[in-house]
């Protein structure tokens, strides 16, 4: 099995602060701290998974600048064979058709039997890069996928509904397949490993380098128009528990005692 | 022009609520855009469906066969592209659910269409349609615009409003199903039920549920001290099933359990929207988190803005005290 791994790095911002930048149009992430996606994180581990199940290689794409060498090469030592990056400003990778636009730019031409992505980024949550992806190669796909079962030129793959049914589909190779967080157990890198990683090919890719001319990027590229980025308004009826934290503590215990709320 | 058409969803025998609540944005949208809105399903032994959705819709547009029995995107996306071409409506609206965003972007992409993802509500300005999403995890909001022409294309999120009551007589349509055969590529072959665990946290009382915040599972031991304190059954966001703290049939939300207890304690949990659908139907919510923006707030009784390894310990001692 030959399988491309899509990777992207992404502010943790469950308990940060957000605040809009200047332009109107991106948040200030100076005070940010990045990690790999957390479904993508899955994704590279089932990618791994099938190479030592059936063999074949790993190649890891990733979209973004030089910071995110560290996920890359992360993901190198967890049994990635090799890596491309690719870092061009002009693409406009808030748009995720344009994301998948290049990513696919970077994967044609080249043998492949599977492509996976995590099904949902942390930041901007748009859930469509990689089914996008599947139509630019026009390919087959599956999404939100917790089991792939590898088999003769198809896969089973095992699709998490709402409600967590399981739809089983099967799709012929080559495909894509979208990657929901829980569906293994990603593995700590091991030091061997990340030696080894610091000596694997890592490609940096222009538009050029994609055959991608400019009209088919950035905004002359994007078929949507993100106006403005604001900070919404969070609207709370609760009743806001007031005092240092041991106070506070206190005050909500007696409530739920003397409420009746237990 | 200015026709919005709407997917309708439907799985395992059952319409899907995601189906009228689209209808109920479609119905306002149509009104301002001067058009009409339609419904479009496909699938087998669905004549039912048609009639409950022509009390939400202007027309129903349905194939009817039983290449539809199970939702397939690759079937669902050569249809939408025959219908879209000959219908050319101004907006087309799918579910943001897992059918949706399986087929959406495919779509999109396949047939050029100006594509949004995840819109929780759309505007009109000017004549002009505004979808609006969220980044971050609810954090922060976009206003959008469509360049080009029209036909565009959204996805948009579950119980992102209420349906309306159904006050329409619409026109039901059936037609030959635009794909004649079966597709080799893609096929369906089952539905698996949900695993079920040793307590069913849809009938729980009390509920402690537990997020990222926790940080890791040595954590759990302070949750299970304050859990024990009121007899709380345990439960998590996503994050902290994929991690491995709590089994996966204790996950709340959409992919997930929907709960509906007495008390529902949030601790280190941030509100992702798939978390919030899943427990409205709490009678009381209290949510710790340090993060004063955290959307969990919004559905919050009562709210804790602090460090929650300061306050869980001395809530559990407390609760321990007063309860004797």
């Amino acid at each position: 099995m030959k399988t491309f791994v899509c990777i992207k790095r992404v502010p943790d911002t469950s308990e940060a602060e957000v605040k809009v930048d200047a332009t109107g149009k991106d948040v200030d992430s100076s005070k940010f701290s990045f990690d790999i996606n957390d479904a993508d994180n899955y994704a590279v581990e089932e990618a791994v998974l099938i190479k030592e199940a059936k063999g074949g290689t790993v190649q890891v794409i990733c979209m973004g600048p030089a910071d995110a060498d560290v996920m890359i090469r992360m993901a190198l030592a967890k049994g990635g064979d090799s890596a491309m990056r690719i870092d061009d400003p002009r693409i406009n990778a808030r748009d995720p058709l344009q994301s998948a636009k290049a990513l696919a730019a970077a994967i044609k031409g080249q043998e492949f039997d599977l492509v996976l992505t995590g099904c949902m980024s942390n930041d901007d949550g748009n859930m469509s890069t990689g089914v996008a992806l599947a139509e630019e190669l026009g390919i087959p796909h599956a999404a939100m996928v917790k089991k792939v079962e590898v088999e003769d030129g198809k896969i089973k793959a095992h699709r998490e509904l709402e409600g967590g049914v399981i739809e089983v589909v099967e799709v012929t190779l080559p495909a894509v397949v979208t990657i929901q967080t829980g569906i293994n157990e990603p593995r700590y890198a091991p030091i061997r490993g990340i030696r080894q990683a610091q000596k694997k090919e890592l490609k940096v890719l222009k538009i050029e380098d994609l055959n991608l001319s400019e009209e088919e990027v950035g905004a002359a590229g994007s078929l949507i128009e993100m106006k403005e980025f604001y900070i919404p308004e969070v609207v709370s009826t609760a009743e806001i528990i007031e005092g240092e934290p041991e106070e506070k503590a206190e005050i909500m215990a007696t409530k739920l005692v003397k409420g009746g709320l237990l | 022009m200015g026709d919005v058409f709407v997917l309708a969803e439907h799985r395992q025998g059952a319409l899907r609520e995601v189906s009228q609540e689209m209808l109920t944005k479609a119905s306002a949208l149509a009104a301002e855009l001067g058009g009409s809105t339609v419904a479009v399903l496909l699938g087998s032994g669905v004549d039912s469906f048609a009639e409950t959705l022509a009390g939400y819709s202007d027309k129903v547009l349905y194939v009817d066969d039983p290449l539809f029995a199970d939702y397939n995107s690759e079937k669902y996306q050569k249809v939408l592209v025959e219908l879209i071409n000959q219908y050319k409506p101004e907006l087309f609206m799918i579910g943001h659910t897992t059918q949706g965003v399986d087929l959406a972007p495919a779509l999109a992409v396949e047939m050029k269409m100006p594509f949004i993802a995840d819109v929780f509500d759309v505007q009109v300005a000017d004549g002009k349609l505004q979808p609006i999403r969220q980044y971050y995890q609810g954090k922060v909001n976009a206003n959008f615009a469509f360049k080009g022409e029209a036909p565009y294309l959204i996805t948009f999120r579950e119980a992102s409003l209420e349906a309306a009551e159904p006050s329409k007589e619409g026109q039901i349509e059936k037609i030959d199903s635009p794909l004649k055969e079966d597709i080799e590529y893609r096929r369906f072959v089952e539905y698996l039920e949900a695993e079920v665990g040793d307590v069913d946290i849809t009938q729980s009382e009390i509920l402690i549920a537990v997020g990222r915040g926790v940080k890791e599972d040595k954590n759990m031991a302070m949750i299970e001290e304050l859990a024990a304190a009121i007899n709380a059954d345990l439960c998590g966001s996503r994050a902290a099933t994929d991690a491995g703290w709590l089994p996966h049939d204790r996950q709340v939300g959409t992919s997930g359990k929907t709960v509906k207890p007495k008390l529902y304690i949030a601790i280190g949990i941030s509100g992702a929207f798939q978390h919030i659908a899943g427990i409205k139907g709490s009678k009381t919510i209290v949510a710790i988190n340090r993060d004063p923006d955290a959307p969990i707030f919004t559905v919050a009784d009562f709210a804790i803005v602090d460090d929650l390894f300061k306050v869980v310990p001395k809530m559990a001692e407390k609760l321990k005290e007063l309860r004797g």
